[in-house]
């Protein structure tokens, strides 16, 4: 892998190639959700996929992280091709996720949410978990204070021991995130991490997507809806159409993009 | 303390002096903590001597010379207290700014006091003073607390806090000497601290308070409650305001006692609980608020719970101040009060926060008795005190077993107190402020020559107790067309009581009638909304809901009821008002920073609407224009009504009909 790394207008190093998708088809029966597409996420970028509804966004996104196989194709991770895994197995490879349906366990605390972003770490006996005594404890110590971090960083030390059920949905999008970055990942990816919210919850989030890959030199992948969000936050954008790829560049390039303007806007036929 | 009386230790002249005895005598014991990643981490007198020495070494080294000011801005946390005690360490002059103002008026107040460096707590301050450093020539260096989100800014003109106290240390050999010499030179009537004042009217005026000042104020007020070093204050009122600098750093410094800060403003009730302070300070709206989230979550309560609450509390009014103030009770209250305590106060007082309260002030506007006695009542010994930044806070105070909610206290330790002809109160005292900050002009028409200073307020004295009651702010208080005395805050006040009223404005000086602006408090409003199965989809709408009107409509008569009462201000009945469309706001510049409304802001901004009450018309359309927190400016539309309020008596009754 060559090292073709760059430094962005505002400072920050974008390295080599993280993930590879090579030549995607993914099926379900008759249905081709994602046809021969191809792209690649580097090391320490924002990169977005966007498209309208049922361009097979979300279908990418579960190829990424492990939880579709794709018929055709070959999913390349840290310079080496990635056989077909188990989810779990993905988390441990450092791949972590939010959902854009919030995946929660609604009756737990904040706290013991994003303590679960811990438990690819966890390593001692069930034993020892039991009688919360030598190993155990060091680690859940150790995870504690990582999960600190996090809540500290995402500010909802307000809410640590509210269950999450009680919480408004923006605060539930934003423990979502704490508990896929308290897995501490290489990649991150985010399902419609703003769906739904209103102006100032946007801009919040867009802040904290943005200090994660400043702070924690988080790669992340995001789909998102909101367009002005997107050409804000992301270093370079996949722009999907029935499940083609149909561009993929800088926002700027992206936004001149003929055939992304007429996905978008519709065509006139004359 | 054992050194309550006489004069202080010659060497005492200064906070680092302060430092330095405490080390000497509290060394081990906690001077500050803080929660941080959900763990109280706290730092003894040694070591809070240790960082604040690395600080103050640190900024000599950046250049600080002896007399600069320097701006602290951001949200109560120890290093930003420490960073004041260094200042003066160096020589210089601390000002800490509000930390929510815009970024206009920390501009003003950089460029008014030439501050040459300003430690900001986060990102966020940063960026507010970075957004106007091209204007302020003197501004030599940014100092950052919290460096997330900072990563990628020119670092030329930033430096971490860390960093400037790892130079300190590094340099600590070479700068000692000079350091000392420093504290050495300081007198008495050096300056301590500048603190601007949020004003009512007009641009904020820097009052220059002297060492004298704070400490002699710290000295006189601790000894009058009694503050021991074992004591605790929790810290979550804004650094820049004059009453957390005498609480948190001047009594802290005097008496020894522990400063804890909260986790973030989000957290501060239940940091509160842990904490669990002996001393607390706390403005009316706070207590308003706890009161009615009490009451609130009183109302979700089984019936059981309900009743014996309601049982409790009853019994708790009536006999508990009395309790409290050691005055007899009959047996059988007593021993039901104990029983009270055990079911419903003590666990209420330790829900709240409150279980270990032993001298708790409010300020800064009248509290409603309702909400005073409630606190009485179960055990809690809140007081009263009036003061304002030009005296170091403390003009007078109520003393243990003289505690009402209508007066504010006896003149405080070596406070004396005048009423002029007018009704205007003056006082003098160790604590009266040096001088404004480069307006020689104010200060001349504030402070006379003997040192006596006008509060602005308009009182008097009451016979018998010596006790003295606050009417209004002096220039408020007026004459309506017909010759009445017109005192509009003492009409807001009694508004203001009910829960579901936030704000009030009266206006009617050189007018016929009185009218009034409200706003509803959207907690209890928006909660009464909920349970009656009422619709509405923003402030705005709830705010003008039939309803909503109705019951705003009849705390206003019965306000009027009361009033009508009072010979000398029966004139003052509310003839007509309305609620307004939006919640007055800082930001607006409608209130002050410690919200308090400024009557003429309001006035002109919503002349339109003032002429539509006097002019009898029943709706109007109007448009007002709105600050977001950013600074942006934005606009909203409404149509408001406007509405008759029953009046007593008949000698106005012609304007209202």
């Amino acid at each position: 892998m060559k090292d073709d790394s760059y430094v962005t207008s505002d400072g920050r190093t974008i390295g080599g190639v993280l993930m590879d998708l090579r030549r995607i088809t993914l099926r379900f029966g008759g249905v081709e959700a994602i046809k021969d597409i191809s792209f690649d996420i580097r090391e320490g970028e924002i990169r977005a996929i966007i498209g309208p509804n049922g361009a097979g966004k979300s279908s990418m996104l579960n190829v990424i992280s492990g939880f579709y196989v794709p018929q055709e194709g070959e999913v390349w991770f840290r310079g080496a091709r990635r056989p077909p895994m188990k989810p779990f197995q993905v988390a441990r490879q450092g791949i972590a996720r939010t959902f854009q349906n919030i995946a929660l366990f609604e009756g737990m605390t904040v706290l013991d949410n994003v303590m679960t972003g811990r438990l690819t770490q966890m390593k001692a006996s069930m034993l020892s978990e039991a009688i919360w005594w030598g190993k155990a404890q060091r680690e859940e110590l150790a995870n504690r204070e990582r999960v600190e971090r996090v809540i500290d960083f995402l500010e909802i030390q307000h809410i640590r021991k509210t269950p999450v059920g009680r919480l408004p949905y923006g605060l539930k999008k934003r423990v979502e995130l704490a508990r896929a970055l308290a897995a501490q990942p290489r990649l991150l990816l985010l399902d419609e991490p703003m769906a739904g919210m209103n102006v100032e919850e946007k801009e919040d989030m867009s802040r904290f997507i943005l200090d994660v890959n400043d702070e924690f030199g988080t790669t992340i992948a995001l789909i998102e809806h909101d367009m002005g969000v997107v050409m804000d936050l992301s270093d370079r954008v996949v722009v999907m159409d029935y499940g083609r790829k149909i561009g993929d560049g800088t926002p700027h390039e992206v936004r001149n993009n003929q055939e992304v303007i007429d996905a978008y806007l519709g065509v006139a036929h004359d | 303390m054992t050194d309550r009386t006489g004069v202080p230790d010659p060497v005492l002249h200064s906070m680092p002096a302060l430092l330095a005895r405490n080390v000497a005598r509290f060394g081990a014991k906690p001077a500050y903590r803080e929660k941080e990643f959900g763990i109280w981490q706290s730092w003894t007198w040694s070591e809070t001597a240790e960082e604040i020495e690395a600080l103050a070494l640190g900024l000599m080294d950046m250049g600080l010379c002896a007399g600069e000011h320097v701006a602290i801005i951001g949200r109560n946390r120890p290093a930003l207290y420490w960073s004041f005690v260094a200042i003066q360490s160096a020589g210089a002059i601390p000002v800490p700014l509000y930390q929510d103002a815009a970024a206009e008026e920390i501009a003003y107040a950089l460029d008014h006091c030439g501050a040459v460096f300003a430690i900001c707590g986060d990102q966020e301050q940063v960026d507010k003073v970075h957004e106007v450093q091209d204007r302020l020539p003197a501004l030599r260096k940014l100092i950052y607390l919290e460096a997330r989100g900072m990563r990628r800014y020119d670092h030329a003109a930033l430096t971490a806090y860390g960093d400037v106290q790892a130079q300190g240390r590094t340099r600590r050999g070479a700068l000692q000497g000079r350091l000392q010499a420093v504290a050495d030179a300081v007198t008495y009537d050096d300056t301590c601290v500048m603190l601007y004042t949020s004003g009512t009217t007009g641009r904020p005026k820097g009052v220059v308070l002297s060492n004298r000042n704070i400490i002699e104020t710290s000295k006189n007020s601790s000894a009058f409650d009694h503050l021991r070093a074992d004591d605790e204050i929790l810290a979550y009122l804004p650094m820049a305001w004059v009453g957390d600098f005498i609480f948190s750093i001047g009594q802290a410094y005097w008496t020894g006692f522990c400063v804890n800060c909260p986790e973030s403003a989000d957290t501060m009730m239940t940091d509160l609980r842990e904490i669990g302070p002996t001393y607390y300070f706390a403005p009316p709206r706070v207590f308003e608020t706890q009161l009615t989230n009490v009451m609130i979550r009183m109302e979700d309560a089984s019936r059981f719970k309900k009743w014996l609450f309601d049982r409790l509390m009853a019994l708790a009014r009536r006999v508990g101040p009395d309790i409290l103030d050691r005055r007899p009770v009959a047996a059988m209250d007593r021993l039901l009060y104990r029983l009270g305590e055990v079911l419903v106060y003590g666990p209420l007082k330790n829900t709240l926060g409150f279980s270990r309260v032993r001298v708790g002030y409010t300020a800064g506007e009248a509290i409603g008795p309702e909400i005073f006695d409630f606190y009485r009542a179960l055990g809690i010994n809140l007081k009263q005190l009036y003061g304002q930044t030009e005296a170091s806070v403390f003009i007078t105070q109520q003393p243990d077993g003289e505690v009402r909610s209508d007066t504010v206290g006896v003149p405080s330790p070596g406070v004396e107190l005048r009423i002029a002809e007018d009704g205007e109160v003056f006082y003098r005292s160790p604590g009266t402020f040096v001088r404004y900050y480069k307006n020689d002009a104010s200060t001349a028409s504030t402070k006379d020559a003997e040192g006596w200073v006008a509060t602005g307020d308009a009182g008097f004295i009451e016979e018998g107790t010596g006790h003295l009651r606050i009417i209004d702010r002096a220039k408020d208080v007026g004459r309506m067309a017909s010759g009445a005395l017109f005192a509009p805050k003492y009409v807001e006040n009694k508004l203001k009581f009910f829960p579901n009223i936030l704000e009030a404005v009266v206006f009617g000086a050189g007018r016929e009638m009185c009218v009034a602006f409200l706003n509803i408090d959207l907690t209890a409003v928006g909660n009464w909304a909920e349970r009656n199965n009422i619709a509405y989809a923003s402030y705005q709408e709830l705010s003008q809901h039939p309803q909503v009107l109705a019951t705003i409509g009849a705390h206003v008569a019965e306000v009027n009821r009361s009033i009508a009462d009072d010979d000398m201000l029966s004139g003052c009945q509310v003839h007509r008002f309305l609620v307004l469309h939006k919640e007055l706001d800082a930001d607006d510049g409608e209130m002050t920073r410690t919200r308090k409304v400024r009557r003429g802001v309001i006035g002109e901004k919503y002349a339109d609407l003032i002429d539509a009450l006097f002019g009898g018309k029943s709706e109007i359309y109007t448009e007002t224009e709105v600050t977001y927190e950013d600074g942006r400016k934005g606009k909203i539309r409404a149509t408001l009504i406007l509405q008759d309020a029953v009046v007593v008596g008949d000698a106005t009754r012609m304007a209202a009909q």
